[in-house]
């Protein structure tokens, strides 16, 4: 390769590089900026049946339920404000339990149910070793949910 | 050029890198064994996620450093343009490619993290794009270096690229108070203190360390190449001329 | 200490912890290896030229940055 053929090359990679960058950048600003929404967001904008969006928030207690077929599992996502029923059909992170973050993609059914086509889990900031957490929460000192 | 501080001179911060560089490798290379002997062996598993908890020790150290390189580059970038340092552009040139490698290891162990955890290797959300568009940033600012033949030339471009890109640092580390994001909050560095257990804190603490260590012994190494590749040039320039 | 195959499986993340470490343990050492070979090569080019400047020689005005 010719030095000038290399500088091309090199200045053809580079803005192609920073045009990525720019797209990028300007694609998480216009609509990725806001991964999900609240279920109180939900109450208050009124989406529309069939729009797809994600719905984030935190598994409600003792609202996991399992349907008939054995793949259908359904719950409810909340804010401690509102919260929306979600029914979902497919694989579970190991992290979705009751009580933690979840990010669900899909959309609202005409009943207000949300379907969700994918569940992700979304874990909170703290770690800890069991014996820890299990001592925190026999202390009554346990912050979390 | 007669008024350079004296690390600023080349020739004295070779003979002065030269001198650090071995006891700096050997506390890296201590601390590095201690830190992966703590993470696997010590550390105990995470009461949500197991044994995963522990990418975390290579994978939170990685998104340390990535951010610091890129202060480091962007600090000599600006010093080498408002005093026209050739150390201080060199030293922005010889922090990239650790800036990158950082950043590489922080998306890749987050990939490997997030399927298990969050159950998708990959989600556009303002933390992760953040930090790609930061790796695309350090590719984009390599490349520079390489387009321009011209020293000066480069070296001028490739510091106002890397200043340009000094915006997405503060996105970065804000990203997950600012915006709603699949990536939770900071656990280490937040207001109230960290959010993380000393028997799991110790463990990434060290590790951080290792990473600033190693960090240290390769810019030095990069920094004397460049430094010497320097003294080519200008010699082959002098000979040139007859 | 638990037994060494139950170390090795992570409790079921081996496929994940193993592999971010290695990960690690690889793109590191490349470089390292990859920044020390670019320094000995630079160091014989110099070496090679006539009329090396001595090391201990300050830098002169008009050096190019």
């Amino acid at each position: 390769m010719t030095r000038r053929r290399r500088r091309l090359y090199f200045i053809v990679s580079s803005l192609t590089m920073l045009g990525v960058a720019t797209a990028l950048a300007l694609n998480a600003f216009r609509e990725n900026l806001v991964f999900f929404h609240s279920p109180s967001e939900i109450a208050e904008k009124g989406i529309p049946a069939e729009r797809r969006f994600r719905l984030g928030g935190i598994v409600e207690e003792n609202s996991v339920a399992q349907g008939n077929d054995g793949v259908t599992i359904s719950f409810r996502v909340t804010d401690t404000a509102a919260s929306v029923p979600v029914r979902h059909r497919g694989l579970l992170p190991d992290l979705f339990r009751e009580g933690q973050g979840v990010v669900a993609d899909g959309s609202l059914d005409k009943d207000g149910t949300f379907i969700a086509t994918e569940i992700l889990a979304k874990h909170d900031e703290t770690y800890m070793p069991p014996e820890v957490a299990a001592a925190l929460k026999k202390a009554g000192r346990w912050q979390g949910e | 050029m007669a008024n350079w501080h004296r690390l600023a001179n080349p020739t004295l911060f070779l003979e002065w890198s030269r001198r650090v560089r071995p006891w700096t490798g050997v506390a890296t290379a201590a601390l590095l064994a201690t830190g992966v002997y703590l993470s696997l062996f010590v550390a105990p598993r995470d009461y949500q996620q197991g044994d995963a908890v522990r990418i975390m020790f290579v994978h939170v150290p990685s998104a340390w450093m990535a951010l610091f390189a890129y202060a480091v580059m962007a600090v000599a970038s600006a010093a080498g343009l408002i005093w026209k340092s050739p150390l201080a552009h060199l030293t922005a040139k010889a922090a990239a490619p650790i800036g990158a490698s950082f950043t590489l290891l922080a998306l890749a162990t987050g990939a490997l993290w997030g399927q298990p955890m969050w159950g998708t290797w990959w989600v556009w959300d303002a933390r992760l794009t953040s930090v790609l568009i930061l790796f695309f940033l350090y590719l984009g600012y390599i490349a520079l270096w390489q387009a321009i033949d011209d020293h000066a030339r480069a070296a001028k471009s490739a510091a106002i690229l890397a200043l340009v890109g000094v915006v997405n640092i503060p996105i970065i580390k804000f990203s997950v108070d600012w915006w709603n994001t699949l990536h939770q909050p900071a656990s280490v560095l937040r207001m109230d203190g960290p959010s993380i257990h000393s028997s799991l804190l110790t463990p990434l603490l060290v590790m951080g360390a290792a990473f600033a260590g190693y960090f240290v012994v390769v810019l030095s190494i990069r920094l004397e190449r460049e430094v010497l590749a320097r003294q080519v040039r200008t010699l082959r320039r002098v000979q040139s001329r007859g | 200490m638990e037994s060494v195959s139950e170390f090795l499986e992570m409790g079921g993340y081996a496929p994940f912890v193993w592999p971010a470490f290695a990960i690690a343990a690889a793109v590191l050492t490349l470089l390292l290896a990859w920044s020390l070979r670019d320094l000995r090569r630079e160091r014989n080019l110099l070496d090679s030229l006539p009329g090396r400047r001595s090391e201990t020689r300050p830098a002169e005005a008009g050096d190019d940055p």
